[in-house]
């Protein structure tokens, strides 16, 4: 469990992080959106108990991780962002050291370090100095290193960034293979990384937490939320039948591919009625979908004025 | 197994894993050699101790101690493993200690090579063994108080460099305030007492103190302050500059 309560921190005079308070239970994942610089990596510091916060407290596991660290920091497992480890170890004598102060011995210890290395196959690469490493592995490195002791905790900030795209499916299959009993938090710039394997969003800019939700809801407040988008050959006729529906509050058409998006009014179902005046017009249609929302036009919709100030 | 002993062996491993560690060891055992044969006058003076061996050490560990020191957190601040070594469930002060230890073994380690020399000197004539032996120990302590003053400078910075040269700096302070010539500018203008309290600041005297042989408790326990100090005021500057 984690709870943070009012935590900020200052950096001299400028506040990266600005009272921000919230819990997190186990099997929750929960993931961190925001622009550069809104204060993610600052806030998942204080959590992983790096940085100091300058007022508010973080408890982990019910430990306050300012005065209890120790074992605030046994439950918990950390990736910083930029997966740093000592270059000129091998994964094999890097993990063999966290594994040690951690207290890791024994069976033990030989099977947390075989699991977390087959689990981010790391089998090729154990015996070539870090440094040596390429991007992606090195990542998978700092994972490993974070999962080893199995905390119940887990801090990773973007675990996925510069992995490649099997190794991005599979990060998000560890982490939801690990979801069921743990604590985890994610930092991301990949919205679609929200839906594959959050089960709940925190959306931070300027140091402010402006929203706290399930993906889905936050999907619900685009303005895409139960619109009806389709491809059409004839779109001039399309546009015609689609003008003649009530319910449908506006039509619009993308200028690139010619998509033709049609918005309903507020409550409306208008996915039937769209369907038979298409068929009534006789307009041939390529594709039809029910949107669920767009991730990016929230997030866009919700940052772009704290950006903005912030930028004031 | 301990976490600090952890912590220390990895510390101490990663001297060795690029050729920084031979190139130190070489360079130390070349310089202390040549000095106490050149500059030292080692034959011609005739005697068999090893007083002009020791009496280049502070000098040669001005520079090369803080070439061991300055890496110890620069270089975790640069690359950012400061922040995965201190979220790892250990206390500041096990990782202050451990670092330091590490350090402090490896120019131990230097220091030990320079063993010819005593096997030379007991070849030559009849030395005085335990002063020998106290001589060693004078210059391990003196290694440890600079590695300390290094080690403190290096967690002000993520440069290496400005790291060295601050330690030096400080490092020369330290030894200038037994410095004869020193002492001699103080005693013009400041009481007796000052002058006092200056030198007995120096590494220089209580150094010199050691390795004639004279083991005062006052000496040991100054070396041993130095270190605690220096030391503490490490963590302290961790803790102030985590954040940058
Ligand atoms: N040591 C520091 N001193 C001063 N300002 C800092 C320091 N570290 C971070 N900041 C500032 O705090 C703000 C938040 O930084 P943070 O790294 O938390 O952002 P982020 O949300 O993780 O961004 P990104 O998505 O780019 O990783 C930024 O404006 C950054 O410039
Ligand atoms: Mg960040």
């Amino acid at each position: 469990m984690i709870e943070t309560s009012a935590l900020t921190k200052h950096y001299g005079r400028f506040t990266a992080v600005d009272n921000i308070s919230f819990r997190v239970e186990p099997g929750e994942v929960l993931g961190f959106l925001g622009p550069n610089g809104a204060g993610k990596s600052t806030t998942m510091k204080m959590i992983a108990g790096f940085l100091a916060p300058s007022s508010g407290s973080v408890k982990v596991c019910g430990f306050d991780v300012e005065s209890r660290p120790i074992e605030a920091k046994r439950a918990l497992g950390y990736l910083p962002e930029g997966a740093p480890a000592y270059g000129e170890m091998t994964p094999r004598a890097f993990l063999g050291f966290v594994a040690d102060v951690r207290g890791l011995s024994g069976e033990e210890r030989t099977r947390r370090l075989d699991d977390v290395i087959g689990r981010l196959h790391l089998e090729g690469v154990l015996e070539q100095p870090i440094e040596t490493l390429s991007k992606g592995f090195k990542r998978r490195v700092g994972l490993a290193q974070a999962i080893l002791h199995d905390p119940p905790v887990l801090i990773l900030d973007e675990p996925t960034d510069g992995l490649d795209p099997n190794q991005k499916h599979e990060v998000r299959t560890l982490i939801n293979a690990m979801a069921k009993d743990k604590v985890i938090v994610i930092s991301t710039h990949i919205l679609e990384e929200v839906n594959a394997v959050c089960n709940r969003a925190i959306i931070i800019a300027g140091g402010k937490l402006l929203a706290d939700a399930a993906p889905a809801e936050l999907e619900a407040r685009s303005r895409y939320h139960m619109a009806v988008s389709l491809t059409t050959t004839e779109t001039e006729k399309a546009k015609e039948a689609l003008g003649a529906i009530p319910d449908i509050e506006s039509v619009e058409i993308d200028p690139l591919d010619e998509r033709i998006t049609a918005f309903p009014r507020k409550g409306k179902q208008i996915l039937a009625a769209v369907s038979d005046a298409l068929k009534a017009q006789g307009v041939a249609i390529r594709e039809l979908q029910l949107e669920t929302g767009r991730l990016d036009e929230v997030f866009r919709s919700i940052t772009q004025p704290h950006t903005q100030e912030a930028r004031a | 197994m301990n976490p600090t002993l952890t912590l220390f062996k990895r510390e101490l491993s990663s001297y060795f894993a690029t050729p920084v560690a031979y190139v130190f060891i070489v360079i130390f055992l070349l310089l202390s050699g040549s000095f106490t044969f050149y500059l030292g006058g080692f034959y011609e003076r005739g005697q068999a101790d090893l007083e002009p061996f020791f009496q280049y050490h502070p000098w040669l560990y001005l520079f090369l101690v803080p070439a061991v020191a300055m890496r110890l957190w620069a270089d975790e601040r640069k690359s950012g493993t400061i922040e995965l070594l201190l979220t790892l469930p250990v206390t500041m002060w096990q990782t202050v200690v451990a670092k330091f230890l590490a350090a402090w073994s490896f120019v131990g380690l230097a220091l030990l090579l320079t063993f010819p020399i005593w096997i030379t000197v007991n070849y030559l004539g009849e030395p005085d063994n335990g002063v020998i032996l106290t001589g060693y120990l004078g210059s391990l302590l003196m290694a440890g108080g600079f590695l300390a003053i290094g080690a403190c400078l290096s967690a002000t910075t993520r440069s290496q460099v400005i790291a060295f040269i601050l330690s030096v700096v400080v490092c020369f302070l330290f030894l200038l305030a037994g410095f004869p010539l020193v002492l001699d500018v103080f005693r013009a203008v400041a009481p007796q007492s000052l002058v006092d309290a200056i030198a007995g600041l120096s590494f220089l005297s209580h150094f010199n103190a050691i390795s004639q042989g004279v083991v005062d408790l006052r000496d040991l326990l100054y070396f041993l302050l130095v270190i605690g100090f220096w030391l503490y005021a490490n963590a302290v500057v961790i803790d102030l500059k985590k954040a940058d």
